[in-house]
């Protein structure tokens, strides 16, 4: 099982935990990645997500399909929030439900640190005094 | 022929809108059209990188690009 979302209102780490919940399962990794209030000392305000939703959407899919491949995973959920959210709001929930917890711990990393690389979505973020697109610049 | 480009992140600023449309000749390639960006829009040699998508996947500088294909400007991604 698989399940993608792209989504513009708050994001559930429960649902997330339910939706990968698998009696085959010896263990469920959940990433939470949380917007935080600094970048490199400076204060953010909010950050801006924006996506080019249906490749957002064929790309998470490839990267689960991906893991769940290589490490055997009975379940998948990636959830991704577009839109303006404020500091300490859930910007995406990986979980990953494995037979041996090691593969889940291995098959969420690859797939956070994958959709990092390759999702087409974009964060601004927005300080006091002005804005920058993340990561857009060498 | 013409082509209708979208735009996402810092590219929606560097050519200051969501859409925009350039001609560039039939037998267009990704690198070609990365080229001729380049060439209007110096700003997106500055980036940290940026590809193409044609019709939602990513395709490299020897793709053939043809009209009425969907075609994206991918500045380097910030999601997560």
């Amino acid at each position: 099982m698989i399940d993608i979302q792209l989504k513009d209102v708050p994001l559930s780490t429960e649902e997330c935990n339910q939706l990968v919940a698998s009696a085959g399962a010896g263990g469920t990794v959940v990433f939470v990645g949380t917007v935080r209030d600094q970048t490199k000392g400076k204060k953010v305000v909010r950050l801006e997500f924006e996506a080019y939703k249906p490749m957002a959407i064929s790309e998470m899919r490839k990267i689960a399909e991906a893991a769940k491949e290589k490490w055997s995973a009975h379940k998948i959920a990636i959830h991704h929030r577009v839109g303006i959210l404020d500091i300490g709001a859930i910007a995406v929930i990986i979980a990953v439900a494995t037979p041996h917890r090691k593969a889940a711990f291995e098959a969420c990393e690859y797939a956070i640190d994958t959709l990092k690389e390759t999702v087409p979505i974009w964060k601004k973020e927005i300080f006091e005094d002005g804005e920058v697109w993340v990561a857009a610049h060498p | 022929m013409d082509i209708e480009i979208l735009a996402f992140g810092i590219a929606k600023d560097i050519v200051k809108g969501s859409t925009f449309s350039v001609q560039i000749p039939a037998e267009s390639t990704v690198g070609s059209l990365k080229s001729h960006l380049c060439a209007t829009y110096p700003e997106f040699e500055r980036l940290a990188s940026f590809a193409i998508a044609v019709n939602e996947a990513y395709q490299l500088d020897d793709f053939a690009i043809s009209e009425g294909d969907e075609v994206v400007i991918i500045p380097p991604v910030s999601g997560g």
